[in-house]
């Protein structure tokens, strides 16, 4: 997609032979990768391959150990602080790093505010924002505050903050993890028409279907050695995966082992009412893994939170084995065996300041005490089990847990979730940011779980997982359950159907 | 990866500087008693080392209530008022027992246990009007600053309450007397700071604390029953003052309008440059501990010599403040 001299063209931004060490931990080893104008260059590889870390390299975050960086032909020491904005190289982080309390207008243009006669001219501001927002088909207005914006819209203001600068470099580390596929979709538009302007745009993300779609080039990372560059049109997404793992990666998903005929209902939802949701009713049996589907924003997650007690419940009924249940705290919950792994790992799941061991206990820290006092051998043989079952790649354990890649830090908070044994679990997005061959290995954690008669509900953006996983699928939209779909029905296009309004009512199928 | 990179640029020497954060707290005390040590001969003295510390027990364990406040992300800016009041109670109570209980160790005890109930119950209104009534504790703390501070200059009508000077005479060994030689306000503040410690580093409630005061909601959603928590840190707070006043009272035996002036100040001093950090997420009890031992010891060292005017006292000890919080910045989300 990108002109031709978009490949015949120097390089814009270039690394020679980088390596970066934090303290005495080695992350990359002498990587050589170069951008050109007009180009897309996307970063693949594994949670903690150093995907992060070669980028915050590219855009002067972080200085790198030995090695070069040439931008436009000059070798330069790139200043820290984001400060290479200034000279066009902007990064978008992979966590999201707007100030919550401004507005979306005022994020957008943070440190370089339109003025006039010396006053900030908060018209002009509004007005260009709201421009922006509408050429990206974002729903936001610029008043609103980031604190009250959904994931998804974050990363909009983030792109469009982006764009605002005029960037000549553009990095986006895995932009889409938090988008739906029509977001993604106007996103890569958005590139599309920044590299015709003859925009650099490097690109992590842990979907190959995207990559294949929207780079020129692919650069693999493994362990923090480069393992290839190489141009997309001589790649299939079997052999990026095979790449990136190092090792061939079949049956992504496990087989649909269905549950009994006469499994009995563990979960019953009738006719749920909360904020965001209404008269949400279905059943969840035993062994079953009951996938929720929909549009980001149609209240998958705001179902889950009534249920375990996160948000206040305005009407409906919840059973648990048959009994009624009221949920107050999420403690009850966790007690009666229904754990809720939250989406937002960064703002609800993890203290990103702590180390491995206190966040994966936290939730269940009185299976650790002994005699009154927590037991820290205890919770080191939780730990070591934790990173062995969910293959958590710290290479040291004492790290604050914000310093671990972000696909780690999802499997620390799946392994936290596990920890209190749940009969049911809700995972929201429990593969964001994952690689695939990790990937791989929590569908088939999740596929075992099932088989041993633990039920799931897996809320997902990413239609192929649902899809690939799910014995039955539930579709919301816009805060009510339009559909439940069975066996051959569970496909993309009935999803979608269901999920975009066009179908909707089988009231009779919520009961299994 | 995390929103912190952006502002932590990866020096080579971090590991260092790290450390120097661990151990920069003991060695500003230690570099204090080397300078006392230089400038008075007097200063490594029996007498002078149990004054210092004994003046700065009652600092000293009201700050260890206030790390716990501090770090789940709390504030109590009421304890200096809440001593004075809670004084001025329990010697208005130990008077008024006088004629039906007469002089003796029973009428201190009532007083005593007056105190705690008192601090408690201070506690329980500063946590209740936070966590129930969600207020900034900001707000409450100085609501209850300005309660308390005139209830104990209402009850003195504006002078001073005094104890009656036979109950005073039973009461004072507890400030004045000790164990093998080392006076009561010491021994107590080093069992409520290792009582503290073993809290904060070793139960479920410490790590609560550090969970809400580092990420609220993650603690929430981590089924932690936030309210309660912080509600036990502000009860907890209430107690501890209660016990630093009953250590104070046989002091002076009297409290006025100008009982525990400024003291909420120096006891959030104290827990700063222990390296608690202010906003929540880490606190660490024997750096509290060291903090207020440090404020101590400037008095201290100054009183002791003669180049630099005692007067000011204040301003040394807003620069160490300072100082640590500088040292601080680079482990703000680290
Ligand atoms: N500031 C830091 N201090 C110490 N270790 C770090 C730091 N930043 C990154 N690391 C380590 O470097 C390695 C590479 O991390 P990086 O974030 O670059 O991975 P990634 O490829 O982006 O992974 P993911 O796909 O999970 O986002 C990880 O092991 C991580 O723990
Ligand atoms: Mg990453």
């Amino acid at each position: 997609m990108s002109s031709a001299e978009g490949t015949t063209a120097p390089a814009v931004l270039s690394a020679n032979r980088i390596s970066k060490s934090f303290g005495e931990i080695p992350v990359l080893f002498s990587i050589d990768f170069d951008i050109k104008p007009g180009e897309v260059h996307a970063i693949i590889g594994e949670n903690g391959a150093g995907k992060s870390t070669l980028i915050k390299i590219l855009s002067g975050i972080e200085q790198p150990t030995s090695g070069s960086i040439t931008y436009d032909g000059e070798t330069v020491t790139l200043p820290p602080d984001g400060k290479a904005e200034a000279m066009g190289i902007v990064l978008i982080h992979q966590e999201l790093n707007l100030a919550e309390h401004l507005t979306a207008s005022e994020s957008i243009f943070l440190g370089r505010e339109l003025k006039r006669f010396g006053f900030l001219d908060l018209g002009a501001m509004r007005s260009k924002a709201a421009e922006l927002m509408d050429t990206l088909h974002v729903r936001v207005d610029p008043d609103d505050r980031i604190g009250t914006l959904s994931v998804a819209d974050k990363q909009m203001v983030e792109i469009a903050k982006a764009i605002s600068r005029d960037a000549r470099v553009l990095i986006m580390d895995e932009p889409t993890a938090v988008l739906s596929v029509s977001e993604t979709q106007t996103l890569f538009e958005q590139i599309r028409r920044l590299t015709a302007r003859g925009v650099a745009v490097i690109f992590i993300s842990h979907k190959l279907d995207e990559i294949m779609e929207l780079a020129d080039r692919v650069t693999v990372l493994r362990d923090g050695q480069l393992i290839a560059t190489v141009g997309t049109e001589s790649l299939t997404p079997d052999s990026i995966a095979q790449m990136m793992v190092g090792r061939e990666l079949s049956n992504l998903y496990p087989p649909k082992h269905e549950p009994d005929v006469d499994a009995p209902v563990v979960l019953g939802v009738r006719n749920l009412t909360a904020k965001g949701v209404k008269d949400i009713s279905f059943d969840l049996k035993r062994g079953e893994i009951l996938g929720f589907a929909g549009l980001i924003g149609s209240g998958r997650t705001a179902v889950a939170e009534a249920i375990v007690g996160l948000s206040h419940r305005t009407g409906g009924d919840i059973t648990l084995d048959g009994k009624p249940v009221n949920f107050t705290q999420v403690a009850q919950s966790v007690d009666a065996g229904l754990a809720y792994m939250t989406k937002d790992r960064k703002g609800k799941g993890l203290l990103l300041n702590m180390g491995l061991r206190p966040n994966l206990t936290l939730l269940t820290l009185n299976k650790h005490i002994k005699a009154g006092f927590l037991d820290s051998s205890s919770e080191e043989r939780a730990l070591e089990r934790a990173v062995r079952r969910f293959d958590i790649r710290a290479r040291d354990a004492s790290v604050a847990v914000g310093r671990l890649s972000g696909g780690n830090q999802q499997k620390l908070m799946l392994g936290k979730t596990m920890e209190s044994e749940p009969d049911i679990i809700i995972m929201d997005e429990p593969t964001r940011g994952i690689d695939v061959g990790t990937k791989q290995q929590i569908y088939h954690i999740i596929a075992a779980l099932a088989a041993e008669g633990k039920s799931i509900i897996l809320i997902s953006s990413e239609m192929q997982e649902v899809i690939g996983l799910s014995h039955r699928v539930v579709v919301m939209r816009e805060g009510r359950l339009t559909g439940v779909l069975e066996g051959a029905e569970i496909t993309e296009a009935e999803i979608m159907r269901y999920a975009a309004g066009i179908k909707s009512g089988n009231d009779e199928r919520i009961s299994a | 990866m995390s929103v912190s990179a952006p502002d932590i640029p990866a020096k080579p020497k971090r590991g260092f500087r790290l450390d120097l954060k661990t151990v920069g707290p003991l060695l500003a005390l230690a570099l204090l008693v080397l300078l006392g040590i230089s400038l008075n001969e007097n200063f490594l003295s029996y007498n002078n080392l149990t004054n210092v510390l004994a003046r700065s027990s009652f600092i000293g364990i009201i700050a260890i209530g206030a790390t716990f406040v501090i770090t789940a992300g709390g504030l109590d800016l009421s304890v200096g008022s809440m001593a004075a009041v809670i004084a001025g109670v329990m010697i208005m109570v130990m008077n008024w027992l006088i004629p039906t209980m007469g002089i003796g160790w029973g009428v201190v005890i009532a007083g005593m246990a007056t105190g705690i109930l008192l601090g408690g119950v201070a506690g329980v209104f500063n946590g209740t009007m936070i966590t129930r009534g969600r207020i900034e504790a900001f707000i409450v703390t100085l609501g209850t600053m300005g309660i308390f501070r005139s209830l104990v200059t209402f009850l003195a009508d504006g002078g001073t309450l005094s104890l009656n000077f036979q109950v005073a005479d039973v009461y004072r060994p507890v400030y004045y007397a000790g164990l093998l030689g080392v006076p009561w306000p010491i021994i107590v503040f080093a069992l409520v700071a290792i009582g503290g410690e073993v809290v904060m580093r070793y139960t479920a409630f410490g790590r609560y604390c550090a969970a809400i005061g580092s990420n609220e909601q993650v603690a929430r959603y981590s089924s932690i029953n936030v309210d309660n928590v912080r509600l036990m840190t502000y009860i907890l707070q209430g107690v501890l003052v209660g016990v630093a006043v009953l250590l104070y009272v046989p002091r002076l035996g009297s409290a006025s309008s100008t009982t525990g002036v400024l003291w909420e100040l120096e006891a959030i001093a104290g827990v700063i440059i222990g390296g608690t950090t202010l906003k929540g997420g880490y606190g660490r009890i024997w750096g509290t501990v060291v903090g207020v031992v440090i404020l101590g010891l400037i008095g201290n060292i100054l009183n002791l010599q003669s180049l630099i005017s005692p007067y000011l006292n204040g301003a040394f000890q807003g620069v160490i403040i300072i100082l640590a919080v500088l040292l601080q910045r680079g482990r703000k989300n680290a």
